[in-house]
């Protein structure tokens, strides 16, 4: 634990050395701002509930999640640094765990930076704060869930591009695995069982509920799933190939 | 200790290292020498645990690289070819979290913090962030990263590659300072180095172990072990000069070096040769600018034991070795 504690604060520290975390920083928060009131019509609706927030996130974090995680291990690759974290004496478990979620506070930190949001809800109205807690929550926990994903691209490549490039596709597919766009394409390669657990797996499905405010069980379950299913692939990756 | 036993890595069908067995103890600095792609780097990677060997074994004091890797490099400083590192930290930040993960606490991580960033004279590029050094100061940090928690076995991959010269020495300097207590392994292709550092040299090509000796050893074997190199004023005297050397009872050959004015006479198996040529040039009151004993050449032993056949045509090795 004590080892994740040290990659975590190395990994966070280095996001903010560099421009990158301003950088997106600042367009989270505007582009989280102009789907709220634009696109999601936060004031034409004439409800203080923050649904038209959270309903964007999901393709909000589509472009940007994978920005925060393309860095994680193609970086290390790239610059011969993985050689020395691997014979530091540290398990590889410890630095996926740790890199991975120095991304996560640190995505965590951005969407705490739109409280103002919340602010406003509650200034105009009376909005219902569990809900838009749990909203929250599910929103982190989706972000867990692209994060994840990022990392295990991350560490097949040495190239942050195709990292980037490669993250967005998964995330595209893990996003829609519910909808005919990807169903139509899959049930004409894969019997229908595999069909129907990949529906069973979309991240939208998921965080829909949850961002309408009811937290269940088996959805904080399933986020934590795919966390730890992609964090064991990358762990799987890196064990065959760190040294290419 | 370090010890390899049959240690071997096959990247499909090219063997990198080949069964390499070697034991190195307290007090040794082994050098570890071959031509470039000859397996240095990779067996300096299985020894630190960073790629797993294909069969084999590799262990640091008794724990072996695959069974208990946090404890085999609990007990290393490893410096990766290249010194790699976080550019973008500061070498403060950088020097500290290395410090934790090596789990110093308190007073002794202080003092060892003090003394790396003494040592290496690292004070003026403190607050620097790393990307923004000299390849100089970079190595540095690496060197300062590997011995930061006092190892016991310390493994540097080409320690002093694109030094200046006077840094070249401070590392050399600072290695010869370490050894008395540790364990230390340099893989270099810069031979001058094995013999400013090193007590024992392995040179190695094509994965395998080809001589496992002191540097003096290894210099003896060179054809130019107690050969005598006189240089004259001009070249005028040289062809007189050849045939009074030749006619040496002690001396099997004579060679030339018209441009530089130079004769050497190698002597015959376990004779000498410095007392016979010296009393010729008095005698002959030779006109010259120096005279002196060749030690052994150990770029041209280097040169003839990696650049011998494979094996299978071990005799020609062996005409080439003498």
């Amino acid at each position: 634990m004590r080892s994740v504690g040290i990659v975590l604060r190395r990994e966070l520290a280095s996001y903010f050395v560099t421009p990158l975390a301003y950088v997106f920083i600042f367009f989270f928060l505007v582009l989280a701002g102009l789907f709220t009131f634009y696109l999601g019509g936060f004031y034409d609706s004439n409800q203080a509930d923050l649904s038209p927030f959270f309903t964007y996130h999901p393709w909000l974090y589509l472009f940007l999640i994978p920005a925060i995680s393309m860095r994680l291990w193609a970086e290390e690759r790239a610059s011969g640094s993985i050689e020395l974290l691997m014979t530091l004496p540290v398990t590889l478990w410890q630095a996926v765990v740790g890199k991975f979620l120095a991304a996560w506070c640190f995505a965590g930190i951005a969407l705490a930076l739109t409280f103002p949001i919340w602010i406003t809800a509650a200034w105009l109205g009376r909005p219902d704060n569990g809900a838009i807690f749990i909203g929250y929550i599910g929103s982190l926990l989706m972000a867990g869930g692209f994060l994840a994903i990022g990392t295990c691209m991350s560490a097949l490549t040495r190239n942050q591009v195709i990292a980037f490039v490669l993250t967005v596709v998964v995330c595209f597919l893990a996003l829609l695995s519910a909808f005919p766009i990807v169903l139509d394409f899959l049930s004409g390669v894969l019997p229908r069982a595999i069909v129907d657990a990949v529906a069973g797996f979309s991240f939208l499905m998921r965080f829909q509920s949850i961002s309408k405010g009811v937290l269940d069980v088996r959805d904080l379950l399933y986020f934590l799933m795919v966390i730890g299913f992609w964090l064991i692939a990358t762990v799987i990756v890196l064990d065959i190939k760190k040294a290419d | 200790m370090i010890k390899t036993e049959h240690l071997t890595k096959r990247y499909g069908s090219l063997v990198a290292v080949d069964d390499l067995s070697f034991s190195v103890g307290p007090g040794e600095i082994l050098g570890f020498l071959g031509p470039n792609g000859a397996g240095k780097s990779t067996t300096m990677r299985m020894i630190a645990g960073f790629i797993s060997p294909t069969s084999g074994h590799a262990s640091v004091c008794g724990h072996d690289l695959e069974l208990e890797p946090i404890a085999a490099k609990s007990v290393m400083g490893y410096l990766p070819e290249g010194a790699p590192s976080y550019g973008e930290m500061t070498v403060r930040r950088f020097l500290e979290f290395i410090a934790d993960i090596r789990a110093l606490a308190g007073g002794e991580r202080k003092a060892r913090l003090d003394y790396v960033i003494d040592r290496l004279h690292l004070a003026p590029v403190l607050e620097q962030s790393i990307e923004t050094l000299s390849k100089g100061f970079r190595r540095r940090v690496g060197l300062a990263q590997a011995i930061v928690h006092d190892p016991k076995v310390l493994v540097l991959d080409e320690p002093t590659d694109g030094l200046d010269p006077n840094q070249k020495h401070e590392v050399r300097t600072l290695i010869g300072e370490m050894a008395a207590d540790k364990i230390i392994v340099i893989s270099t292709h810069i031979l001058e180095e094995v013999n400013a550092v090193c007590n024992r040299a392995i040179i190695i090509a094509r994965g395998r172990i080809l001589a496992d000796d002191t540097p003096q050893a290894l210099e003896a074997r060179s054809r130019y072990h107690n050969a005598v190199s006189v240089r004259f004023e001009d070249s005028g005297s040289l062809a007189k000069a050849r045939a009074a050397v030749a006619s040496l009872s002690a001396v099997a050959s004579v060679e030339l070096n018209e441009r530089e004015a130079r004769l050497t006479a190698f002597p015959r198996p376990n004779q000498v040769v410095l007392p016979a040529v010296s009393e010729l040039a008095a005698r002959e009151r030779w006109n010259l600018k120096e005279l002196h004993l060749e030690a052994g050449r150990l770029d041209e032993v280097f040169r003839a034991i990696t650049e011998a056949p494979p094996a299978g045509d071990a005799d020609e090795a062996a005409v080439m070795n003498a």
